[in-house]
């Protein structure tokens, strides 16, 4: 197993990004070959091959920067192996039962790079994954072992974190710790070295490990309460699937671009059909295609979202202290800043009478508590919340502007805002509408646990559809939430109290909860707004309803 | 038995194999082409279109020369050596094919000739023309194992006088009566070459009309001709019997609408109804190759199939044009070395070798219709074309298919002697988007056929000089 280096690119060049990975795990390299196409200042170039063999880990994705030295594949190079450096080292261990040195391991979940010579035992790189397009590093929140420890296969050798989850990299074979390569808390890119282990037993195959999320399910604790005012979700695209393109059906209309320009596109990755051609009758040149491709990484790029405006020098009105983002604080505020800029927010406030509510939730709370799990308000504004959704499709929905389309879903996910040591995080409650409140009040309890522990994993803290945000454990009167793109609304839910209010006409104390709905006026009508918020209002003002649902 | 090891293995050394092979090649892959014959080539080198264009090119000297006496001159009646003109046809394969025997040698392609078959996603066995086997894995490979006719089980009657394309183009006498069953493009081509050495040719279509994928106002143009010189067209018809009486082969045929059959005696008939993929005896099961519905292997545009170690182009797939194998073979090898390329051609032409030729590339008229997409035609008829005149055959036409709101070239169709070389403009034309316009204003050599597209793309707004016709805006 040899590694294939960006090599020196002359100019004084020590970086690019990757605009396009040309070979995928499993592909025949011949010296020479082209294996990525690399954006550096000057122009794009080919990165060749200096190696032959066959491609069994890729370790950079489209997109990223990759530096001059950094390892970018490993290739199998069969018998020329035996030149390589690692392979000289391999030599001084002692022999170890033969193992598959077929390491193709599937997209997900994710998978652990074996580099070394996995196959004669022998020292074993572990290097961080690739882990998702955009994701290009994650915080080494601890480091499970020490040089000298013998791990087994798959025992976790580093947790990092990962946009917002905390995930486990485990060992990709057993052996002795030789060397560890980070320090907690550091930030390790994708394809840095980690971990250099001692294969000292591999009989079986060492193809895919996967990254366990979190090995322990808390058992119900305090529910969810509040958190800060806006969420944002994580995502984690899919994990490219090398260069083969989608077959997709040819267009009825032929693109408009002469056959070098179509090549052209397909090799940097641009879907020619997209681009907007400004010659005669539409035609596609290739400064169009190129000019497609340069704003699509521009609007790509990882930190587009937050405008750095100058600082003055605060030092000089006191003391100061600088900490670097966490990578939930850098995504939050990524998403946030979209979500802001792009979405026409409304706010629409109501407040509802929860006085019966809250005399049934203590009542039917002991019920619950016999299952294990504590009736918070919470749960029952999710149940409540599912109903209205169910009724109002558009604020079950996300909006597609490129595509002039709403996409309305048929399932019903919804986040709840948890507020964690590291942050805003918004696991999501799968199914809302299909569970009962006794069930809603257990799933809660364990994953907000599971949240403030870290040990919630990325997948679930995607795909809601709607959330909920309720700080009234904290206090206040009302807020308003900022939309959860790419959903399209979030309830956001302020500290009840007790007030004089008019019942029949008669004064009386009554539990009066203050309610804030913000939503994405490009899909959702103010008429609309008022009519959902005024639904959920009048679902928690009639809680024998719920009784039925229970 | 030996065991090899090869990082590209290509089945089938026709028009898709050889050029993948060499292009893989030149990539500097390592390449084995395996083939029955001697050397590449394939059907279209040693069964197909070069030896039917060497016979095309005979027959059109024959009807020139007997046309020939309306301008004055006059030849006897031409004798010909059938031997000799079977041997002038095989001296060009030989030509040819040993060509690429050389090409491929200079390439240090390893040529095995041989039958191949899988025997898992990258082995093969190899049952060799000299007698044994040989075992070879790869990393990449590439199946073009082409089509060969279909016959249909009413002519499976083992009889010497039913001839495929194969057996026609070995040229075993001149039939007096030759009958043509399929009316497309290889038998009018074939039965061109027949009718010009002498034989009184028939036709039996049963769809409504010659060519069937043609649109129908340039095949009209070589319908008018066909209509002189064979004794007989029968379109919406369909053969029900065949029997050889001895001395004869009778024939019986009826109206597809229905009608009354009638029976015909025949020399020879040639059976050209169609060609069907070569999937079989591959140990395809072995791999995790797919067949879609109709029999084709299952391809994606990089024209890789479900198995990713194995490719197939060409008419294994249903693609069934020489050019586009070729096409095809490339896009496999550059695939197979790390390019990422895909077959995407906007325009692939199709040519009838006939006399006169039909040629056509992009989007045709009946595309147009099928898809219900506006398009507007500009026709420039060969009447109006000096160099047409000059060779007394005004009879053909170039017309242009322009998406009228961009005015850009979707499609080209030609008809008339070398319409054939013509199209090649028209596909350069539509693959690289351009208008109207761009041909009206390329000058184009004068006094030439190749006049009638720069005519014909000049009449798209009224303005052709040789032509009168209501102005667009």
């Amino acid at each position: 197993m040899a590694e294939l280096k960006l090599p020196d690119l002359g100019e004084n060049i020590e970086a690019g990004e990757v605009i396009n990975v040309l070979v995928a795990v499993g592909d025949s390299l011949v010296e020479d070959q082209p294996v990525i196409e690399l954006e550096t200042d000057k122009a794009v170039i080919e990165v060749p091959s200096s190696l032959s063999g066959t491609v069994t880990k890729v370790l950079i994705a489209k997109g990223e920067q990759a530096q001059v030295g950094q390892v970018l594949f490993l290739v199998d190079a069969g018998d020329k192996a035996a030149d390589s450096t690692t392979a000289v080292v391999a030599a001084v261990i002692p022999e170890a039962p033969a193992a598959s040195p077929d390491v193709t391991p599937e997209p997900q979940p994710i998978p652990v790079p074996v580099a070394g010579p996995a196959a004669t035992g022998g020292p074993v790189d572990v290097h961080l994954p690739e882990l998702g397009e955009g994701i290009h590093s994650g915080d080494v929140v601890d480091i499970l072992v020490s040089v000298g420890d013998s791990v087994e296969e798959e025992q976790g050798l580093v947790e990092l974190e990962i946009d917002k989850g905390v995930v486990e990299m485990p060992a990709p074979s057993a052996g002795v710790i030789t060397a560890i390569h980070v320090q907690k808390g550091d930030r390790a890119s994708i394809g840095q070295l980690i971990v250099t282990l001692d294969a000292i037993s591999v009989a079986s195959s060492p193809a895919a490990t996967t990254v366990a999320a979190s090995p322990t399910p808390t058992p119900a604790a305090a529910p969810a309460t509040a958190s800060t005012a806006a969420p944002t979700p994580v995502q984690t695209p899919p994990v490219s699937a090398g260069n083969r393109p989608a077959n997709h059906e040819a267009s009825t209309r032929p693109v408009p671009a002469a056959p070098s320009v179509r090549r052209l596109a397909r090799e940097i990755g641009v879907e020619v059909s997209s681009v907007q051609g400004t010659g005669p009758g539409g035609r596609i040149s290739e400064a169009d295609v190129k000019g497609h491709s340069k704003s699509l990484h521009e609007n790509r790029g990882p930190h587009a979202a937050i405008s750095a405006t100058p600082l003055p020098d605060f030092s000089k009105w006191g003391d100061i202290e600088r900490e670097p983002f966490s990578n939930v604080r850098r995504i939050t505020a990524q998403r946030l800043t979209a979500s802001w800029s792009t979405i026409p927010h409304v706010t629409q406030f109501d407040q509802c009478d929860v006085t019966e509510l809250e005399a049934w939730r203590k009542d039917f709370g002991k019920q619950v508590e016999k299952a294990g799990a504590k009736l918070t308000p919470t749960a029952i504004i999710l149940k409540v919340a599912a109903a209205a959704l169910r009724k109002f499709p558009q604020f079950n929905a996300s909006i597609d502007m490129a595509g002039e389309e709403i996409i309305y879903k048929k399932y019903c996910h919804i986040g709840v805002a948890v507020d964690t040591k590291r942050g805003l995080l918004v696991p999501v409650i799968r199914d809302v509408d299909r569970k009962s409140i006794t069930e809603i009040s257990i799933e809660l309890g364990e994953v907000a646990e599971k949240t403030r522990t870290g040990k919630i994993a990325i997948d679930d803290m995607q795909g809601g559809s709607f959330t909920v945000s309720n700080l009234g454990g904290i206090g206040g009167t009302a807020f308003t939430p900022i939309v959860n793109a790419p959903e399209v609304a979030i309830l956001g839910v302020a500290r009840g109290s007790t007030q004089p209010v008019y019942v029949d006409g008669q004064l009386q104390p009554r539990m009066i909860m203050p309610l804030s709905l913000s939503y994405d006026h490009r899909v959702i009508d103010g008429a609309d707004g008022a009519r959902f918020l005024r639904y959920i209002c009048q679902g928690l003002e009639s809680p024998y309803l719920l009784a039925f649902g229970g | 038995m030996s065991a090899d090891k090869t990082q590209i293995a290509i089945i089938g050394g026709g028009p898709g194999g050889y050029v993948a092979a060499f292009r893989a090649a030149d990539l500097g892959l390592d390449v084995t082409l395996i083939d029955l014959d001697e050397n590449p080539g394939g059907v279209c080198l040693y069964r197909g279109c070069i030896p039917s264009k060497a016979l095309l090119h005979v027959a059109k000297l024959l009807n020139e020369a007997r046309e020939a006496s309306a301008w004055g001159v006059t030849f006897g009646e031409p004798k010909i050596d059938l031997d000799q003109l079977r041997a002038y046809k095989d001296r060009v394969v030989a030509k040819m094919t040993g060509g690429l025997g050389q090409l491929s040698k200079a390439r240090k392609i390893t040529y095995v000739r041989g039958r191949a078959r899988f025997t898992g996603p990258q082995t093969l066995k190899i049952d060799l023309h000299g007698g044994g086997e040989q075992q070879l894995s790869f990393d990449h490979a590439v199946l073009a194992t082409g089509s060969r006719p279909i016959v249909l089980p009413a002519f499976d009657i083992a009889s010497e006088r039913i001839m495929d394309s194969t057996g026609a183009l070995e040229l075993p006498d001149v039939p007096e009566r030759l009958l043509i069953v399929g009316g497309g493009i290889i038998g009018l081509e074939l039965g061109q070459v027949y009718c010009a050495l002498g034989s009184a040719v028939s036709v039996v279509e049963m769809t409504d009309g010659l060519i069937p994928p043609g649109d129908r106002d340039l095949v009209k143009v070589l319908a008018k001709r066909l209509e002189s010189q064979f004794a007989g067209i029968h379109l919406s018809t369909k053969v029900t019997g065949v029997t050889d009486s001895g001395s004869g082969i009778d024939v019986t045929w009826e109206p597809t609408g229905g009608g009354d059959s009638s029976t015909h005696t025949f020399d020879r008939i040639l059976l050209s109804i169609g060609r069907r993929p070569n999937t079989e005896d591959l140990g395809l099961e072995t791999t995790g190759v797919q067949l879609t519905q109709r029999g084709f292997v299952e391809v994606d545009l990089q024209r890789r199939t479900a198995e990713p170690s194995i490719f197939a182009i060409g008419d294994v797939i249903g693609s069934a044009l020489a050019h586009t194998a070729s096409h095809e073979g490339i896009v496999a090898a550059e695939v197979m070395a790390g390019q990422r390329s895909a077959f995407e051609p906007n325009a692939i032409p199709s040519v009838v070798y006939t006399d006169p030729e039909l040629a056509w590339c992009g989007l045709t008229e009946k595309d147009a219709e099928a898809q219900g997409r506006t398009i507007k035609v500009a026709r420039f008829p060969w009447a109006a074309s000096g160099r047409a005149t000059t060779q007394d055959r005004s009879d053909g036409v170039t017309k242009l298919i322009v998406d009228p709101e961009t005015e850009r070239i979707l499609g080209v169709g030609i008809a008339g002697p070398g319409a054939g070389e013509l199209i090649a403009e028209g596909v350069l034309a539509v693959e690289m988007a351009a208008l109207v316009r761009d041909v009206a204003l390329c000058i184009h050599p004068h006094p030439t056929l190749s006049e009638t597209m720069m005519e014909a793309a000049e009449a798209y707004h009224g303005l052709s000089p040789h032509i009168t016709a209501p102005r667009r805006k």
